[in-house]
């Protein structure tokens, strides 16, 4: 081998191994963008609901109500009845089974939407009124293109006869996508139309105030301890050894300690916010404490110096110009944690949120869901509905940390100091 | 209840911070002395005497309020002659009165019950009272304690700071508190856990599946149920699903994550650094939750989907999805950690490398990596703890069952999704079954403390070195 083609050879080298530090990345970039390419095309349709436009008509003697009556005696009468009859009226049926194939293209809370619109108006008695009534999940996913219309009737969760019906809707434009607001407000469901984050929302919440409200006061005041006042000694050392430990413990440990020690033992009440609050800023702790110390460790002695040459007390030199100085660095670096602690599920599984709660938690008390565990439900779900709800959750939990992430970015460039 | 007393401490203390500080003043005036500390420390002095050991007070009572009120009742309700043989009867019971208090229990209400609940309304309001009454002597004590302090001018500004830096203290010892009750509450389970099945089972069985495990008092089996309870609880099919996807993710992350940190310490321009660094620390950032409905809803059936092509059965839940998947969530854990190792090797050494005429990737390979060795391989242990650790992935995607195999396209299981399984749900507090999560949580926490001590001693002693 020549010396030209040995310093080719090597050049070569140079090329390939530069190359496949660049592949890295790109793969990593590429596999960020598939991700959420993949959750933002499942989820995008969650945002829309299908409903089909349905003649209503108040009949005075089916509800058996007076005009002027009270909003309890509507509460407590019967729409059942007029439901069928309003529902019925959207396609010829010929027998009892296709009446039922037809009730079965609406979901299960037609009565209660139709009940609804009647609270909002009381005038509407014995008069007709059209109303957008939300269609079942199977007929949902069918107008979003989501479900295949060419399997085999008996592969197909809806029949024939329900295509067909289907197929005069769409013609004759009675059958429409609006916004789904039911996503954003109601508490979970068994039917995927009418399922949504809200009490999800509220549950992680009212979990990351908590942990908010218990772990950034505990966190700043321990890492001003150990970076300004410790003494160098074992009790100092062992804290600082427990805290690096802590926070490389596996998430799950601390839903077995939290359903061990608060649950078992002090008995809060299960599957609640103020039990996943406590727990996640447990596990919280340590993540944030490590990034204050940080952010004082950086303050320059001088300032410090200053501060005592004038003659502040070490207190008043370090909660008077050292804390102010680190604050921009500990609140990213909480916001950070707390972002983290937002997406945790493992201990809050354990911890019972799993639990199927309707209700949208009104107090820290109540049981309640929350988003991480919420999409781990959802995607554990075998409705097809389900799945456009599970990535439109997700696309509001990845937004929810986006906003964290550049707040906490935004914090720092703008309110750090540089000392150098 | 305990938020009146809270509101009425807080009133109580800030009404106290502007006395102190006007009564100082006038004393000051009045006596023409000169005081030892600014007037508002004076006020601040009395606020902390007057919050601080109330509060804590109240804190400590309203933990052990509920368990002492509760072991009282069942033993009055046993005295009564209500009849239950283990605690969750025991349990159920104390529910009930509790409920029949509230005034919320619709079932019938027998003799016991009734007499039961007057019992917990009498003992509840005795406790209300005492703690009211013994909270607002703490209050009137250490108020008057402090306000002679201040009458005899004392400086309370150092006394202030000597509370204060015992609370800033006490803040840290949370730490340890936490890790205490990490491991009381995980031995506490695991002894009883072992104290039915034997450690040497646990640890070389080969065979795991709790769902057998039914038995509901462990002081009372028959010994053809002890022998299925042995044979129930093999650790090892467990170990070696989770080092086995570990050992994929790792296949993943390993090569990824260091060729990029390389990229980014050697070779990018600060341009290229400053985008593609926090992209790929991106990673690390999104929910687990997300990955593993990404693995368990994409990635595997697409596995299944290109298996099927070649004639291959893979299953939807298989160890690759997973593996691949927690491989890249890692990356950024490697990468980053590397980069930051490669970083401090001194350049003197890569200068002297170029010197004699080696080219950048030479330099890299034979002298930047060995020099930084130590410091990578920590990334790469506290990369693997991480990996064993990881729990929502897995759960979702790797399948639920415990198979002994090798093979990348079935399903395992790994110690973190037993865990989960064993406890979601109602579980029965005393049952093997239940006490194995924590055993299983025992062994993980001493793993992954094992593998992250001797990471950080390594990146610690690979920084002494060039530092």
């Amino acid at each position: 081998m020549t010396k030209e083609q040995r310093l080719k050879k090597r050049h070569n080298a140079e090329k390939r191994f530069r190359f496949y530090g660049l592949a890295s990345i790109f793969f990593a970039l590429l596999f960020v963008l598939i991700l959420v390419h993949n959750i933002f095309s499942k989820g995008s349709s969650a945002f829309m609901k299908t409903a089909i436009n349905v003649e209503v008509f108040y009949d005075k003697d089916l509800l058996e109500l007076e005009p002027g009556s009270s909003e309890e005696e509507i509460l407590e009468a019967d729409f059942f009845d007029i439901t069928i009859e309003s529902l019925l009226k959207v396609y010829p049926a010929k027998n009892m089974d296709e009446e039922d194939a037809l009730i079965e293209l609406f979901t299960t809370d037609a009565e209660i939407e139709i009940k609804k619109a009647f609270l909002n108006n009381k005038n509407l008695i014995g008069k007709k009124i059209n109303l957008e009534i939300t269609a079942s999940d199977d007929i949902d996913q069918l107008h979003k293109g989501n479900y295949p219309r060419d399997l085999p009737e008996d592969r197909r969760r809806i029949s024939n006869f329900q295509l067909e019906i289907y197929d005069v809707l769409v013609e004759s434009k009675t059958i429409t996508k609006n916004f789904n607001n039911y996503f954003f407000k109601n508490g979970d469901s068994r039917d995927p139309e009418i399922a949504g984050i809200g009490g999800a929302l509220v549950g992680s919440f009212y979990s990351i105030l908590i942990c908010l409200l218990l772990a950034f006061p505990v966190a700043v005041l321990a890492s001003i301890y150990l970076e300004e006042f410790a003494p160098k000694n074992k009790i100092t050392d062992f804290i600082e050894i427990n805290i690096n430990n802590l926070a490389a413990v596996p998430s799950i440990v601390y839903g077995l300690l939290a359903l061990q020690i608060l649950l078992a033992t002090i008995q809060l009440p299960r599957s609640t916010p103020l039990v996943a609050g406590i727990t996640l800023a447990l596990m919280t702790l340590p993540r944030i404490i490590i990034p204050c110390r940080a952010s004082l460790k950086a303050v320059p002695p001088s300032i410090r110096e200053g501060a005592l040459a004038v003659g502040a007390s070490k207190f008043q030199s370090v909660f008077h110009h050292v804390v102010p100085l680190a604050l921009p660095g500990t609140l990213s670096g909480t916001i950070i944690g707390l972002a983290q602690a937002l997406g945790e599920t493992a201990p809050l599984i354990l911890i019972g949120m799993v639990a199927f709660v309707v209700d949208i938690p009104s107090t820290p008390i109540d049981p309640s869901s929350s988003l991480p565990v919420q999409v781990y439900l959802w995607s554990e779900s075998a409705e097809r509905g389900f799945v456009e709800k599970t990535s439109a959750t997700i696309m509001m939990l990845l937004s929810f940390l986006i906003v964290m992430n550049f707040l906490a970015v935004y914090l720092r460039q703008k309110f750090e100091k540089r000392w150098n | 209840m305990n938020f009146v007393l809270i509101f009425l401490i807080t009133i109580f203390s800030l009404s106290l911070f502007f006395y102190g500080r006007s009564k100082t003043k006038s004393i000051a005036i009045e006596k023409n002395i000169k005081l030892n500390a600014l007037p508002k420390f004076y006020g601040y002095y009395l606020v902390l005497w007057c919050s601080i050991p109330s509060l804590v007070f109240l804190l400590i009572w309203s933990l052990f309020e509920p368990v002492i009120v509760k072991s009282i009742i069942i033993e009055t309700a046993a005295n009564q002659g209500a009849i239950f043989n283990d605690k969750n009867e025991a349990n159920l019971i104390y529910e009930k009165i509790k409920a029949i208090h509230l005034g919320t229990y619709f079932g019938d209400i027998d003799n016991i019950l009734r007499e039961s609940a007057l019992a917990y309304a009498k003992f509840i309001n005795l406790f209300t009272n005492s703690k009211v009454v013994l909270i607002f002597a703490i209050v009137i004590v250490s108020v008057i304690y402090s306000l002679k302090k201040i009458n005899k001018n004392n400086k309370a500004r150092d006394d202030v700071e000597i509370i204060l830096k015992g609370l800033l203290f006490v803040s840290s010892l949370i730490a340890i508190l936490t890790t205490l009750g990490i491991i009381f509450s995980l031995l506490f389970e695991s002894i009883k856990f072992f104290s039915v099945i034997n450690i040497f089972d646990y640890l070389f069985g080969t065979n795991w599946s709790p769902q057998r495990a039914f038995v509901r008092d462990a002081s009372s089996i028959t010994a053809a149920e002890f022998e299925e309870l042995k044979d129930a609880f093999g650790f090892i099919p467990l170990i070696a699903g989770t080092t086995f996807i570990a050992f994929i993710a790792m296949l993943v992350a390993v090569p990824i994550g260091l060729f990029s940190g390389i990229y980014m310490a050697e070779y990018a321009s600060l341009k290229i650094r400053r985008i593609s660094k926090p992209i790929i620390e991106i990673l690390a950032g999104i929910p687990t939750v997300v990955y593993g409905f990404f693995a368990a809803l994409t990635v595997g059936p697409f596995f299944r989907q290109i298996g099927e092509n070649f004639g291959l059965t893979v299953s939807s839940e298989s160890a690759l999805a997973a593996g691949l998947i927690m491989g890249i969530m890692i990356i950024p854990y490697v990468s980053s950690l590397s980069d930051d190792v490669i970083n401090s090797v001194p350049q003197s050494l890569r200068d002297g490398s170029y010197a004699i005429g080696a080219t950048k990737s030479e330099t890299i390979k034979k002298v930047v990596i060995p020099a930084a060795l130590p410091g990578i391989i920590g990334s790469i242990l506290l990369a693997v703890s991480r990996a064993i650790g990881e729990t929502m992935i897995v759960v979702m995607a790797a399948g639920l069952a415990a198979n002994l195999t090798i093979n990348p396209l079935e399903s395992t299981t790994t110690i973190t999704t037993q865990i989960v399984m064993i406890l979601v749900g109602d579980q029965e507090f005393d049952s093997p079954k239940t006490q194995s999560a924590f055993a299983l949580g025992l062994t993980l926490f001493i793993a992954t403390l094992i593998l992250n001590y001797i990471a950080q001693r390594a990146v610690k002693k690979y920084r002494e070195k060039y530092d």
